[in-house]
């Protein structure tokens, strides 16, 4: 017996239990007209959105803490003044970023700046790499800011340049120590992808919206909507630790 | 070799170094003491330019290092330098520790700078931790692989910022062993240090210093045995 002639045989029941009627409901919203190919049609929109995100928010996150860490980090006395007005605006970047939520964000670069442009899925996905590079900075900083100078004396003292150092000796110590917060960072980034679906995003929740407009049920879209996120992440999560239990190599003893 | 003049450091209003002028000849080994705060780790930062001086010159084998135009790589390469705190890279094996900036800097290929590090390891007696990683390693052991991993670029000085101050004494023993075959070598060294004995035995000058100047200098014996100002007299007094 296959999930239609299940889903029939119920229907004709005159009063069907509760099982019986959880069942017809949740056929409605998955197999009914191959409803769950939208679903998964949004999941792809979903990782699309967030690996370019990503890619945003750690490009303009690594320069963004590059530029207030090597600011930061200047003896006094001896201040760079073009580094002086490019930290300014990393500063007013990251301040207006963290200090408004995402959601006006979003409204505001999809129905105000890009008003007229009918690709929102991609000025979604341009809206959250802007954000998430301000939350990733300042992660980042604390990362570089957090790493004994000696290290980075050691390298120089060496006779290697500014990039070898940062390249060999800074970087990797840092991204090590700030992997935990920054896999947190991108897990909240993934889930922020269903708040696209505001500006006309085509990711899971806004088809799970247009299931709910045929069907008139709410309750089973929205749970399976949770249930692909809920996957999504714990699969990130264990990429997450496989990762981090490599670069412990270092710490045996 | 390196000859500094006038040489002032500030942090903010607080004069550290305060119009010094010195000169270190090739071979010398020179042991600079004075109490906590005296400038005396500056001293030696400048001279790398880990420090970068407020006024003042310092002249490296003819180089006017202090000049914005000089590529302070180049220079450094050729400065030794070892850490209180060793600053070993926590990242890397001890071997990749050795190889990295001989490698990167082209003074040698990956294979040279390996038989080089096997070679030097095998003088300090730690060739068995090659592929080790600092954590895994001792106070002891990881300042002689400090020392190693700069005589690895082929310096032709080395600059010693109070090697024995940050290990257990027991350990102080093996760290300045080192050292010890490093001058007798001929090597070129200014140490930093709070070790008497060192100074001593291994020094060919000591300065004294305190308040940001060098209040004294002479050869060791002459130093420890009739010390003119009364500062050092005081220091010594607490200190031997």
């Amino acid at each position: 017996m296959d999930f239609t002639q299940l889903y029939e045989t119920f229907s004709a029941l005159e009063n069907p239990g509760f099982w019986q009627d959880a069942y017809m409901k949740f056929y409605r919203a998955w197999f009914e007209a191959d409803r769950w190919k939208q679903y998964f049609e949004g999941l792809a929109t979903t990782i699309q959105v967030t690996v370019m995100a990503l890619i945003i928010g750690v490009v303009l996150g690594v320069v963004v803490a590059l530029i207030r860490t090597a600011h930061d980090q200047q003896r006094l006395g001896n201040r760079n003044p073009f580094l002086g007005v490019v930290n300014f605006f990393c500063k007013v970047y990251v301040t207006i970023i963290r200090g408004t939520p995402m959601m006006v964000q979003l409204l505001i670069v999809g129905l105000v700046i890009f008003a007229s442009n009918r690709n929102k899925t991609m000025i979604g996905a341009l809206s959250l790499g802007i954000n998430s590079g301000a939350y990733v900075a300042e992660i980042i900083r604390g990362g570089l800011m957090s790493l004994d100078p000696g290290q980075n004396e050691a390298g120089r003292s060496l006779g290697l340049g500014y990039f070898d150092t940062m390249r060999f000796i800074v970087i990797p110590q840092a991204f090590k120590a700030i992997l935990p917060s920054l896999g947190n960072e991108f897990i909240t980034l993934l889930k922020d992808t269903s708040l696209i679906s505001v500006i006309g995003g085509k990711e899971i929740v806004y088809f799970a919206q247009a299931v709910i407009t045929r069907t008139y049920e709410t309750m089973y879209p929205y749970l399976i909507t949770a249930v692909m996120y809920l996957i999504l992440v714990l699969i990130f999560t264990w990429l997450q630790g496989k990762l981090e239990r490599r670069l412990r190599q270092s710490d045996r003893r | 070799m390196i000859d500094v003049k006038h040489l002032s450091k500030s942090f903010g209003d607080h004069l550290v170094l305060d119009d010094i002028s010195e000169h270190i000849y090739p071979g010398e080994k020179v042991v600079i003491i004075g109490p906590s705060g005296s400038g005396k780790s500056t001293f030696l930062r400048c001279l790398n330019l880990l420090e970068t001086p407020t006024s003042g010159s310092i002249t490296f084998e003819g180089t006017e290092i202090t000049d914005p135009k000089v590529n302070i790589d180049k220079i450094r390469q050729q400065m030794g330098m070892v850490f209180q705190h060793f600053n070993l890279f926590p990242n890397m094996t001890i071997r990749r520790n050795i190889t990295l900036a001989p490698v990167r800097t082209k003074l040698m290929s990956q294979a040279e700078a390996d038989d080089t590090a096997t070679a030097l390891l095998k003088r300090v007696g730690l060739e068995d931790k090659a592929d080790a990683y600092p954590a895994q390693l001792s106070g002891g052991q990881k300042q002689r692989i400090a020392i190693v991993r700069a005589l690895a670029m082929r310096p032709k000085v080395m600059l010693f910022d109070e090697p024995t101050s940050a290990l257990d004494p027991e350990m102080v023993g093996e760290v300045l062993d080192v050292m010890k075959e490093l001058a007798q070598e001929g090597m070129t060294m200014v140490v930093v240090t709070h070790e008497m004995g060192f100074a001593r035995e291994v020094g060919s000058r000591v300065l004294f210093m305190d308040g940001g100047h060098i209040l004294e200098q002479n050869s060791p014996k002459e130093f420890f045995a009739n010390p003119q100002h009364e500062r050092t007299q005081l220091f010594l007094s607490k200190v031997l």
